[in-house]
């Protein structure tokens, strides 16, 4: 279980994070979602009792993060951004050096780890340092729990790892989640959000919304549409000057295009690009998705004054 | 204390993985230590040389011949008084003065034993020993030859006296000074990197959010590295005792014990560095500049403090290679003991102290 109340951080001038409130049930997968630069790492490193807050408060299974940081050390697993272990210590003994300090062994809590560390055991005399990216985060997850945490922090693990391997690895903390483990994850990919019970969006560090990714999604209070077209650019241009438009973004080979709720229909707005001399194009009705929100989260807290 | 076990396992992990560690702690001590020790020695060839003879017979004329003839020496001058041997040596007219005592032939004759004083300018040390060397060998050949078919052959005893450094202090000085540099460097610039490499990998961040004590995280760095830098004043030591016949005057346990103080001192010096800086480059680069020029110019380890002016002096004095090199020529070379050498001793205390508590006040149980 962990609380965060009202926590503030900033760097000289630079505000990380502005009054964060959050609450994360015992045994719930968490995620918190936002692109680099969102306060994501400075939130964690509280929590971790890496970084004394500014202000506010933080309290980790009840432990505060500030006066019982020692309490807090023993009871989480925390992995950062980077990849932090020893390049050149092999696979077996970085889990074992992190088993001894922790006042544990691998024997004793294999149970917890063999899903994931049965996949690297055929290389556990490798050096880490030789491992590819998806093994180095299967090591990462290996050592942040072979004291068998209450809470598991990982920042970003999924970073600059394969897709196959970044699939394999939100199944592994799903099955670490029936383990009654609390996890708060962090990732810059908006697709990963819907594998997590609960998301919180962040952006210059302020949580922007805070809810299932379904309730998320289903909450998205403005019309979307799918325009599939092959002229990219020239197509966004036209749809700026579409009436009372929210939004145009690209999403890979189509673009979204967001309008105010009732405003217009797949004909207004084909009316609108054929003006245009556009053919080929097509239009059609979309659910949101977790990117959706958070741009239009993000476009609406911007045009605030 | 199984979590110390295993962060010093791990430690030694790091040390025997990486060859640039074991050269450093092992291949600098050996290269410089060669280094210093055979760069200083210069061949002998046409070596200028007075000769005295205040015999004048035929014995002295015939070996002062087979001397100048032997194509390692060469006659540059004929003093005529004693008190000409200093300025012959200051001018640097000769390098060696052989002196015939009077009577030399009659007294080998008669008496069995005849002197020759062999006078060598031993402000180049090793190369004053290696021409008193050649000298004595070529007399002793001398004799052989003249009194083969002697049952008792006389004997000529060569009396050899060092001119301005009558023990060849010098030639040793340079061994309990490199000690004093070397284990500076190992220790103190191994224990910055090692900890700056830690904060650089990111791995200091696991290690902070894990139940180590930071005592533990710095004993576990200054444990491995005290070892090995015991290990390798030892081998300089030996080798220094046995290569270059550096004499241990004094106890041995008590240089020891003043050798671990030094490496302590420099351990913490090296924990010292290494919390205010983040990166292995400015480790290095700050032990190197910082710890290693001054403490082989302002250590009198080459230069002697007296002759620097006031405010080097002063600098110098800060310096802890500089009380630690007094104690290592004292122990060694003079005999001296703890009476002669405790105010070097608590100087290096205060030092040590100084520097780990301040380690350990800086020590930073988070990431700011």
């Amino acid at each position: 279980m962990i609380e965060v109340k009202d926590i503030h951080k900033q760097y000289g001038d630079v505000v990380a994070l502005e009054k964060v409130s959050l609450s994360v049930k015992k045994g719930e997968l968490f995620g918190l979602i936002g692109p680099d630069g969102a306060g994501k790492t400075s939130l964690m490193r509280i929590l971790m009792s890496l970084l004394l807050p500014d202000g506010g408060s933080a309290t980790m299974n009840g432990l505060d993060v500030v006066t019982d940081y020692k309490k807090v050390r023993l009871i989480t697993g925390y992995m950062p951004g980077r990849f932090s272990l020893y390049p050149d210590l092999t696979v077996e003994e970085n889990l074992k050096f992190f088993a001894t300090v922790f006042g544990t062994t691998i024997q004793e809590n294999y149970h917890l780890i063999k899903d994931i560390y049965q996949q690297i055991e055929p290389f556990k005399t490798r050096r880490a340092g030789k491992l590819s990216g998806g093994m180095k985060q299967k090591l990462a997850l290996s050592c942040a729990l072979i004291h068998k945490p209450e809470i598991l922090i990982l920042d970003e693990p999924t970073t600059g790892v394969d897709a196959v391997s970044r699939k394999e690895f939100w199944e592994m903390l799903k099955r670490l989640k029936e383990m009654e483990i609390t996890i708060l994850v962090s990732t810059p990919y908006m697709d990963e959000a819907s594998m997590c019970d609960r998301i919180a969006l962040i952006q210059q560090g302020n949580l922007m919304s805070v809810a299932t990714p379904q309730a998320m999604t289903k909450a998205f209070s403005e019309d979307l549409w799918v325009v599939r077209t092959k002229k990219i650019y020239p197509t966004t241009k036209h749809l700026g000057q579409l009436p009372s438009l929210v939004s145009v973004n690209s999403f890979g080979q189509v673009l979204h295009l967001v309008t105010p709720k009732g405003m217009h229909n797949i004909g207004s707005i084909t009316q609108f690009l054929s003006k245009n001399d556009e053919n080929e194009i097509s239009v059609e009705p979309a659910e949101a998705t977790i990117e959706d929100v958070f741009i239009l989260l993000m476009n609406n807290r911007n045009s605030k004054p | 204390m199984s979590r110390f076990l295993a962060f010093l396992r791990k430690e030694f992990y790091h040390i025997f993985r990486d060859p640039r560690t074991l050269i450093i702690l092992f291949g600098i001590p050996i290269a410089q230590l060669m280094l210093f020790g055979y760069v200083m020695t210069n061949e002998v060839r046409n070596v200028k040389v007075a000769i005295v003879d205040n015999s004048k017979d035929d014995l002295s004329k015939r070996l002062s011949q087979k001397l100048l003839s032997s194509g390692f020496f060469q006659l540059a001058a004929i003093p005529t008084s004693e008190s000409d041997y200093e300025s012959l040596f200051r001018s640097g007219k000769v390098k060696e003065i052989v002196v015939f005592e009077p009577d030399f032939a009659k007294n080998l004759m008669k008496e069995g034993k005849a002197n020759i004083q062999v006078i060598a300018d031993a402000s180049e040390p090793n190369a004053a020993q290696l021409i008193v060397n050649y000298t004595t060998a070529i007399v002793n050949n001398f004799t052989k030859a003249e009194f083969m078919k002697d049952q008792t052959p006389p004997g000529i005893n060569i009396k050899v006296r060092m001119l301005f450094n009558e023990n060849m202090r010098d030639a040793y000085n340079f061994i309990p000074g490199l000690i004093a540099v070397i284990l500076m460097l190992i220790s103190a610039m191994m224990t910055a990197i090692t900890i700056a490499r830690e904060k650089e990998m990111g791995t200091m961040e696991i290690l902070l959010a894990s139940p180590l004590k930071p005592i533990q995280i710095i004993l576990g760095k200054v444990v491995p590295y005290m070892i090995l830098s015991i290990v390798s004043a030892l081998v300089v030591l030996a080798l220094g005792m046995l290569v270059f016949k550096v004499p241990v005057i004094g106890s041995f346990a008590l240089l020891l014990a003043e050798i671990l103080l030094y490496i302590f001192l420099a351990l913490s010096l090296g924990i010292l560095i290494s919390t205010f800086v983040d990166s292995q480059l400015t480790a290095m680069a700050i032990s190197g500049f910082v710890l290693m020029l001054p403490s082989i110019l302002l250590s009198g380890f080459i230069f002697p403090i007296k002759n620097m002016p006031i405010a080097l002096q002063i600098v110098a004095n800060l310096m802890p290679p500089r009380w630690f090199i007094e104690i290592n020529r004292t122990v060694m070379l003079k005999g001296g003991g703890l009476n002669e050498i405790w105010p070097n001793t608590l100087v290096l205390m205060v030092m040590s102290a100084l520097f780990i508590f301040i380690s350990i006040r800086k020590f930073k149980i988070r990431l700011q």
